[in-house]
């Protein structure tokens, strides 16, 4: 008897560290690949930077004028070291805080119920408010909802949702007022999604190419079409193939990254994508599993290839497979509402920003980017660079008619450029796409 | 006399010699110990909200634990009690969403109390079914609630992902907020209900007295010493042991309900956030003794609301209440048992005294 309550008991405990480490294992997986190196950022040097200049009497003579310290909030829905959307949007808080004398930004990471079951949008605001933050962005579709919610309790400080559309003046629901202190910022990614999938179109050998999904919403429609659309103009105009043959194929996991148990492993699901034929595949989730997946099949000699997203430097975790990637650089915008902010000219507003089509890397004025990878040829990119002079001068525009849905209904008729609208808010997958709609 | 003190205050060092290791690891790590700790004190009780929130929190833990006193007392190990707050969450949120919404002009004091009947319903229910696996299947309590934990967390993403998806669609988020008149009256702009801390107070009452001073208590602790000479004895155990998960099922239903109807305004995905697991833990550590079951879930509540603010202050990584946690656990299940420690063997009599 007491045997075997003593094994009941050992099972417990395994059971129990099991269970009890699962959602801490979220945090764990997603941050897997990256050295651990911010559990050692030392704490005592930081806040005295921020105190000093307030301390300094005003009538000290120095010519520098006295620094006022600018408090603000990042709340990010992954690691700040994703490699990807989130650690994008890190670097744009860095990129404030070098341009702004005295700001100085608190970030709160992985914001979602699996990684921090305990925290909510709530409470971190009124955090990050207590030490100060007058501005605060939310860096998700995840928090578009209570970030409203919050931002009517609290009119005094003012919120950014980064791809939210309640301030938009073509939105469905103008009936909905959002409150007056909320922005939002978005990244005109499409025409980088289309780069993406015209280099993904000219450089498969099997034809197929495959898409890492999140989750299922009119973004990732809009951003997975885009890369379909890219891919299929350049598979049909520059390549010696049959127009309409090019399979292009989209796999779900279910959010924006992996959160074991809840979605499905992204690296599992980009090994079936490959397995399946596929030997090109566009990631359109944070993070950069995609990337990781084909890096491991081609050192088994497989020709396997990848296009990761988000963050400019993600080609660094395999290069070799890596054709390029369309990145977001939130630091320009970013910084402009920080400022005016500071200077109290802010106005909400709603902006979808496109790139500087002359110099899309540059980190001052493009919004949005696609630098090209180690594993693009000479003979790829002298077309691929075709394809985006096109972009640049209007003359391509892949969100042209005939567009279809993925039902066979006609969307954007021959020869119309599909409206803002139209894009933002994709009902459905486009005919010539596999995967489901919703 | 000492060795009845130092068993009274035994749960103290399992906690003492976690946060001692802690702070070792901190200092290594080059972070300075009092600004972590004065943080950890900030978010959880330095402001009115902060301690709002900490309360708030607390409220589904309390709750857990308390149904977890039942069931430990009848010797279960009710794993399942994070699908039975899933359970619960459901089910408020089904009153909310498919009574509360389309009706509007139902007001609060009907649509609350069925949100909560409905929720206590559904945990008892999801109870109920590990209790019958294990009576009737033979399948061992904690096996079967594992099961069905994964099954209510499937069914919420299933729920949230389907049927009450919102419109715009696309979100593993949740579901839309919910209509005021289903959620409990909220302390200002805080999460915190002071009557859903009245009713898990209340509960946590009712359950300390019923088990000490009432036979269905008595049932339940014969049950849980030895299960067949509690049999053999005529306690009816198969129905005991339904009857005590369905009551923690019921309150673990009802801490669910709190979960959506007050911590969020809605039906989001991973709705427990452990909960079930963190009251297990709670209990474990309380030696199953009501009033320690209360303090240290005020403890942890405070640990884990303090961990944000560690995070969003100090930029230490917010694992460190996850870090611990696992601490506790280990050191819980090295040195929970005070008697299992310091008395290799007893007589049947010390053993029958040690539960007095």
């Amino acid at each position: 008897m007491f045997n075997k309550h003593k094994a009941v008991l050992l099972m417990l405990a395994l059971t129990l560290m099991l269970l009890l480490s699962a959602c801490q294992q979220a945090a764990t997986a997603t941050t897997e690949p990256v050295p651990t190196e911010d559990v050692v950022i030392s704490i005592p040097t930081t806040p005295p930077v921020i105190e000093e200049p307030t301390e300094a009497p005003t009538e000290e003579p120095t010519a520098e004028p006295t620094v006022e310290p600018f408090i603000f909030g990042m709340v990010l829905v992954g690691p700040k070291n994703d490699h990807g959307w989130s650690q994008a949007h890190y670097e744009a808080g860095q990129y404030i805080e070098e341009n702004i004398p005295g700001a100085k930004m608190i970030v709160f990471e992985s914001l979602n119920s699996a990684d921090k079951p305990e925290a909510t949008l709530e409470g971190v605001v009124s955090d990050m408010v207590s030490q100060g933050a007058t501005l605060i962005f939310t860096t998700s579709d995840e928090f578009e909802e209570d970030t409203t919610t919050v931002a009517a309790n609290r009119p005094d400080i003012i919120f950014i949702n980064a791809s939210g559309d309640d301030t938009w003046d073509q939105r469905p629901n103008l009936a909905v007022k959002p409150p007056a202190n909320l922005g939002n910022v978005m990244g005109r990614m499409e025409d980088m999604k289309a780069i993406a999938g015209c280099a993904a179109a000219l450089t498969t050998e099997t034809g197929s190419i495959g898409y890492l999904g999140p989750l299922i919403n009119d973004e990732t429609r809009r951003l997975t079409a885009s890369a379909y659309l890219g891919a299929r103009y350049c598979y049909d105009n520059y390549r010696e193939e049959t127009p309409g043959e090019l399979k292009f194929e989209v796999s779900w996991i279910g959010f924006w990254f992996n959160i074991p148990g809840f979605t499905l492993d992204p690296t599992e699901v980009a090994n079936q994508l490959f397995d399946g034929g596929t030997d090109v595949l566009i990631s359109g989730i944070d993070t950069t599993e995609a990337l990781d997946v084909a890096g491991q099949r081609a050192e088994k000699e497989e020709a396997v290839l990848a296009i990761p997203y988000d963050y400019e430097g993600a080609c660094d975790k395999a290069p070799e497979v890596c054709l390029g990637v369309p990145f977001f650089n939130w630091g320009p915008s970013y910084l402009k509402i920080a400022q005016s902010i500071k200077d109290g000219t802010w106005e909400q507003s709603f902006e979808w920003l496109g790139p500087d089509w002359a110099d899309m890397t540059n980190p001052d004025t493009s919004h949005v980017g696609w630098v090209n990878g180690p594993a693009l040829t000479d003979d790829v990119k002298a077309t691929l660079d075709t394809f985006i002079s096109g972009l640049a001068d209007g003359s391509i525009n892949v969100w042209t008619g005939p567009i279809n849905l993925q039902d066979g209904t006609e969307y954007i008729a021959d020869g119309v450029e599909a409206p803002d609208p139209l894009i933002w808010y994709l009902p459905q997958l486009l005919e010539g796409m596999t995967g489901s709609s919703k | 006399m000492t060795d009845q003190i130092i068993r009274r205050i035994w749960p103290i060092a399992p906690i003492s010699l976690a946060l001692a290791l802690i702070t070792l690891l901190m200092i290594v790590v080059g972070a300075n110990p009092l600004t972590v700790y004065q943080a950890l004190f900030d978010g959880s009780f330095g402001g009115r909200e902060q301690s709002l929130s900490t309360l708030a929190f607390w409220v589904p833990l309390l709750l857990c634990s308390t149904g977890l006193l039942v069931t430990f007392t009848a010797g279960l190990w009710n794993i399942g009690v994070e699908g039975q707050m899933i359970a619960g969450s459901l089910g408020a949120s089904a009153v909310a969403l498919m009574v509360a919404k389309p009706n509007p002009s139902i007001p609060g004091w009907v649509i609350l109390p069925l949100a909560i009947v409905v929720a206590m319903l559904s945990g008892a229910l999801w109870a109920a079914l590990a209790a019958i696996l294990k009576t009737r299947g033979r399948i061992h309590e904690i096996f079967g609630g594992v099961a069905l934990n994964n099954l209510a967390a499937i069914a919420t993403i299933y729920l949230i992902s389907g049927p009450w998806q919102p419109p715009e669609g696309g979100s593993l988020r949740g579901t839309v907020p919910f209509p005021t008149q289903a959620l409990f009256p909220l302390m200002g702009t805080s999460r915190f209900s002071p009557l859903s801390l009245i009713l898990a107070l209340v509960a946590l009452v009712l359950v300390a007295l019923a088990l000490r001073g009432t036979f269905w208590g008595l049932k339940l602790k014969a049950q849980g010493k030895n299960l067949r000479s509690a049999f053999l004895l005529g306690v009816p155990s198969e129905r005991e042991a339904i009857n005590a998960m369905m009551v923690c099922g019921a309150l673990a239903g009802l801490a669910g309900a709190v979960r959506v109807l007050s911590w969020f305004d809605s039906l989001r995905q991973s709705i427990s956030g452990g909960i079930g697991f963190l009251a297990i833990l709670v209990v474990l550590l309380a030696g199953t003794r009501p009033l320690w079951t209360l303090l240290i879930g005020l403890f942890f509540s405070a640990l884990l609301n303090g961990g944000t603010f560690v995070h969003s202050r100090v930029q230490l990584h917010s694992s460190l209440s996850g870090l611990i946690q696992g601490t506790l656990v280990l050191f819980v299940l090295l040195l929970g048992d005070y008697t299992r420690i310091f008395r290799r063997k007893k007589t049947v009599m010390e053993a029958i005294s040690d539960h007095e």
